[in-house]
């Protein structure tokens, strides 16, 4: 699917991007972290599925590899342009009309602390039309109803090419209730990202 | 472009915070939007009710508030939640206090108790449980009754127990518990020295004085108002350098009280109360 320019000008105007992503999606989004640019002007939310209590190195990993500034998300942190915040294990990451995270320990959904489904409603809520989603390769249905909700409320949703997804499963349940406006491979998604 | 109908408006959760000040006494207004919005709605979910079928519900039946002050405030927690934040009081923070007399500690914010019980345990793997009282407190009656207990389904159990393996502490974490059926209950000697009562950290004072407060994950259900609040309480709470634990991804932000705490581990937010 060639981008077009409705899809450009609407990532342009976006303040925000958020990203969700589980298993077999960790290599694009390091990829998309390493190449952002500096002049980015947005702000970055990445929700990856991660078990508790192993410390996994990817804050590390990604800051080390990312030209903009990156960090782990804490609560009530105020939002800013061109940084990448990274949801923590074993939390929900929830987004206030005022532009902060809120932080959150109720129960797992979809088995899954972070949720995407969490965030992306927040975000929904709070940024209203201010921004674009992608939801990854993952293996169960997180993030599905999320990005519905956000479509729902005038953002861009893109789900990745199941075909091209190591675990098409996550993509697939978005497009199956019409959650994605944009289905991209991971080329198109880069293609996007640089405009 | 359809911009979605809200199940729950702003104004709406006003409301309704306005409606239980007024009729139960709990004050949720310094609460977290986004968080409590979540919860509010997932009750009219699983309810099938509507905002007013809610407002209705709440006014008219007293029972039903216990329901919904279940549902809104998140019990959710684990025995040994960070297992490495149970190693850095062992390692940084027992050997200061177990210079005292007495070790007074307050889990506030216990909901089931597994905190209280996870530092009980801890105490007594470092022989001072006979010279500590632990202190777990809540909002929450029906919280404190489960607490009380001291009894977990097995599930819950199985799930503590990798913790616990992370944690640094010899043995297993059943070694602490007896099991029958598919339930496991506290040693009886673990629950001597603890005692769960109702306080309110929005509305109620000092009661104690203390080595150590432990108030995890509850923190990020306030606004930064209200936090500051109950800083000043638990500063007022402590015995001079007492500890005060938070949890991983909270913050003291006020410089106020970053002057008047010291900070002893960074990464799992321990404190140290300093005199001014």
């Amino acid at each position: 699917m060639p981008l077009d320019n409705n899809i450009i000008a609407h990532w342009k105007k976006s303040e925000f991007l958020l990203i969700g992503g589980s298993a077999g999606s960790f290599k694009l989004i390091f990829n998309i972290v390493k190449n952002f640019n500096t002049d980015l002007d947005k702000a970055v939310i990445i929700i990856i599925h991660r078990k508790k209590n192993f410390f996994s190195e990817i804050e590390k990993l990604f800051a080390e590899n990312s030209r903009i500034s990156l960090k782990e998300i804490r609560d009530k942190e105020v939002i800013h342009k061109n940084t990448i915040y990274i949801a923590p294990a074993n939390y929900h990451t929830l987004i206030e009309k005022n532009g902060s995270f809120g932080l959150d320990v109720s129960e797992a959904i979809w088995y899954s602390k972070p949720s995407i489904d969490v965030t992306f409603e927040s975000a929904a809520e709070a940024f209203k039309g201010r921004c674009t989603a992608i939801l990854l390769s993952g293996a169960n249905q997180d993030g599905a109803q999320g990005l519905l909700k956000l479509r729902d409320n005038g953002c861009l949703t893109i789900a990745q090419t199941p075909e091209e997804a190591e675990m098409p499963q996550m993509p697939l349940a978005a497009i199956e209730i019409k959650a994605a406006e944009y289905i991209l491979n991971s080329e198109e998604i880069f293609g996007l990202l640089q405009q | 472009m359809n911009t979605e109908q809200e199940v729950l408006s702003a104004q709406q959760l006003d409301e309704l915070i306005d409606l239980i000040k007024k009729f139960h006494g709990f004050d949720f207004s310094c609460y977290s939007k986004a968080s409590l919005k979540r919860r509010v709605i997932r009750i009219m979910q699983n309810k099938k009710q509507t905002f007013y079928d809610l407002k209705h519900t709440l006014v008219n039946n007293q029972h039903f508030f216990q329901e919904f002050l279940d549902e809104i405030t998140v019990n959710v927690t684990e025995m040994f939640r960070d297992p490495s934040f149970y190693k850095a009081i062992n390692n940084q923070v027992i050997p200061y206090i177990s210079t005292y007399q007495h070790i007074k500690i307050w889990s506030a914010g216990c909901s089931s108790g597994e905190e209280v019980y996870s530092l009980a345990i801890l105490m007594n793997e470092t022989d001072l449980r006979k010279k500590s009282f632990i202190y777990g407190t809540d909002i929450n009656t029906e919280m404190l009754k489960e607490a009380r207990k001291g009894i977990y389904s097995l599930k819950k159990i199985k799930s503590y127990a990798e913790n616990y393996q992370y944690s640094g502490l010899k043995g297993s974490l059943t070694d602490h518990f007896t099991i029958m059926y598919d339930a496991a209950t506290i040693h009886s000697e673990l629950k001597h020295n603890t005692l769960f009562s109702v306080h309110n950290l929005v509305s109620d004072a000092i009661f104690n004085e203390f080595q150590l407060i432990s108030c995890r994950n509850v923190f990020i259900y306030f606004e930064s108002e209200l936090q500051e609040k109950i800083l000043e309480l638990f500063y007022n709470s402590l015995a001079p350098l007492g500890f005060l634990c938070m949890g991983s991804k909270e913050t003291i932000r006020s410089d106020k009280f970053k002057k008047k705490f010291k900070v002893i581990n960074s990464k799992e937010n321990i404190y140290q109360k300093i005199a001014t």
